[in-house]
Parts: C-alpha cells; structure tokens; sequence
C-alpha cells in the first residue's frame, strides 16, 4: 500500500478547461534529445499534436514532437527532494572533479 | 507580355486569401479555448501571407502604379473578385471550421496545380502556399470529423452550417473567360478541372465525420464579377478604416 505511488503521487486535476491536459515534447534540430516545452488542452491525440504545432513549433524550432497525457506521467514531489537528490552530494567520489581536464576542453 | 486576364486571376486568388483571412482574424481572442485561438490567427496570418504576395505579383502585372496595399485596402466591393463562400460572416467556431474546410482542399488543389504555373512569381508563392494549406486541410478536416462524430449538438450545428454553405460551393468551380484564357497561357489552371477531386477528398471526410452530403440544389454565384452579399461591404469598412483615415501611414 505505502508502494502505490499512483493513490500518492496524484496529478492536481486540470482547473482551467474541461479538455485533457497534454505535455507537449520538442527535438530541436540537428538530433538533439527531445525536450520538454510546455503543456496544452486537447480532446485526442491528433488534436494535441497540432495543438503543439500551432503553440510551441511555429517558428521552426522543432523537427519533430511528442505529446503525451499529462496524467501519464508519474513525477517526483517535493517531499522527495531529500531522499532522492540529497544522498550523491555528501560522496564526493560520486562527481569526477578531482580528474585534471586537459587543456582545450571545456566544461 | 501579362495580359488583363492574369491579372483579374490573381486579383481572385489575392481577394478570396484576402477575405478569408479577415474573416479569420475575427476569432483572435474569442476562439473556444487558448490553443485554438491560436491555430486559427496561425491560419489566418498565413492566408494574409499568401493574400499579399499575390495582390503585390497582381500590382505588378497591372503596372499602374498601384501596391498591394492600394489593392487590399482601397478598393470598394464592388471591385473585390473573392468568391461568395469566404465573406460570409464567421458564424459559430462549426460553420468556421467548415468553411475553412471546405476552401482549404480547393485551395490547396488549386495551388498544386498552380506550382506549375509559367509564370515563376506564381509558382513560387503556390509551392510556398500549398505548404501551409496541407496544414490548413489536416487542422481544419480533424475539428470537422471531431465536431460532425462528437455530441448531437456538435454533430447538428456542423451539419447545419455544412447545409448552408454548399450551396456557395459551386462558384470556386464555374470557369469563365478569364479563367479559360490563363489556362490556356498556362499562367492559370482552370478552376473546373479541380472539382473532382474537391469532391474526393470532401466527401471522404464527410463519410468519416458521419455527416450528410447536402443535395446538389441551386448554387450561388457573383463574387467573382464583383456581385457580392452585403456581407463584404461591413467587413471591408472595418478591415479599410484604418488605411483610409491614414492615407500612406506607415507602421
């Protein structure tokens, strides 16, 4: 029970429209990894991709998009910000500072 | 040499983009919900786009001296040769939509074709047109099928506006003169040879919305010499005043 993290870990339910919520994911060009670049409403899928369009990737700036159900997504809470952040920053061994960068690059 | 009849053409393609555009523009800030304000000034930004590239080609093949603005803003109704389906008032987000539909696969057949068109200007805005119209066609068919397959109301007030706007289809498709001798130069393509296809892609869609093909009953026509619905002239007095009261303003 104390494992169910979807009874736990609701989504606020949308109070701005009756229509679905759906994150909306952008690859910029040259094949970078998807981003995530913000929301929209839409009644289906199809609708949600070229709401995305019209919102986000007018201007060119994506070549491809995802959408997907905001309530899909199970996200981490504030109350996890100690138990799953805090543990890597008291080992230092965990972070590769302590390795000489050879000159010309950069970080 | 361009010759009168190329430019009472593009004068057609310019006004009915022209028109349509407005007509659009008239959602901004009252569209059903933010994303969809937003897509429908998209479209009609791109309609403006496309309006002012061909009224300014129509500028130049009049050589009179006038620009596309003098065209778009200082003409009277009677001198506009948009067809009748564009001015009507926008009605409910339904009857937009269908409107747009249905004008969004005669445009973008018509810009396919016109991609080879002799003249270069031509073809170029039409490849650059018909790029933007695919996309008109995919939003506007999608809310057809979404509003003619959702609730009774929705699927009853598509079904109403389709009814009432068949009866202005018929004009995109009647080839006069004009139309006959710019095909016959190449320039233009006759707007009779699209109908079949109009009426392929239409009525698949239709079929998909579960909407009823109103019956071929009488159509209406005029736009195209100038014979317009009082509709045009309240719209163009509101799209004109600002040109009008500030001859050669600059923004």
């Amino acid at each position: 029970m104390a494992n169910d993290t979807t009874t736990t870990r609701q989504q606020p339910a949308p109070s701005d429209s009756q229509w679905p919520l759906w994150e909306v994911f952008l690859q910029p060009p040259k094949g970078e990894a998807h981003e995530h670049a913000g929301s929209v409403h839409a009644t289906n899928a199809e609708q949600a991709l070229q709401n995305a369009r019209d919102v986000y990737a007018r201007r060119g700036e994506a070549v491809s998009i995802w959408v997907v159900r905001s309530e899909a997504i199970t996200a981490s809470t504030p109350e996890d910000m100690g138990p799953f952040f805090d543990p890597g920053n008291d080992k230092p061994y965990r972070h590769p500072q302590f390795y000489k960068i050879p000159r010309g690059i950069r970080v | 040499m361009s010759s009168p009849a190329f430019f009472e053409y593009l004068l057609r393609l310019g006004d009915d983009r022209l028109v349509l555009g407005h007509r659009l523009s008239e959602w901004c800030g009252h569209g059903p919900i933010l994303e969809e304000d937003i897509a429908v000034a998209n479209i009609a930004l791109d309609l403006i786009g496309e309006a002012s590239l061909l009224l300014k080609l129509a500028a130049s093949v009049e050589g009179k001296g006038r620009d596309e603005d003098a065209l778009a803003y200082l003409r009277d109704a009677i001198e506009f040769r948009n067809s009748l389906i564009v001015e009507l008032p926008k009605g409910d987000f339904g009857f937009t939509i269908v409107r747009q539909f249905l004008f969004s696969v005669y445009s973008m057949l018509q810009m396919d074709a016109l991609q080879k068109s002799v003249n270069a200007d031509l073809s170029g805005v039409a490849a650059k047109a018909l790029k933007e119209t695919r996309y008109h066609v995919r939003h506007s068919a999608q809310w057809v099928v979404t509003l003619g397959a959702g609730t009774a109301e929705s699927h009853q007030r598509v079904q109403q506006s389709l009814d009432d706007l068949w009866r202005y289809t018929g004009e995109l498709f009647i080839a006069d003169d004009v139309d006959r001798q710019v095909a016959a130069s190449g320039e233009g393509v006759d707007p009779s040879t699209l109908e079949g296809a109009w009426r392929g892609q239409v009525l698949s869609v239709l079929d998909r919305a579960g909407l009823r093909v109103p019956d071929a009953g009488y159509m209406q026509q005029g736009g195209r010499a100038g014979r317009h619905t009082e509709h045009l002239g309240h719209m163009l007095s509101e799209m004109q005043i600002l040109a009008r009261s500030h001859p050669g303003a600059s923004w």
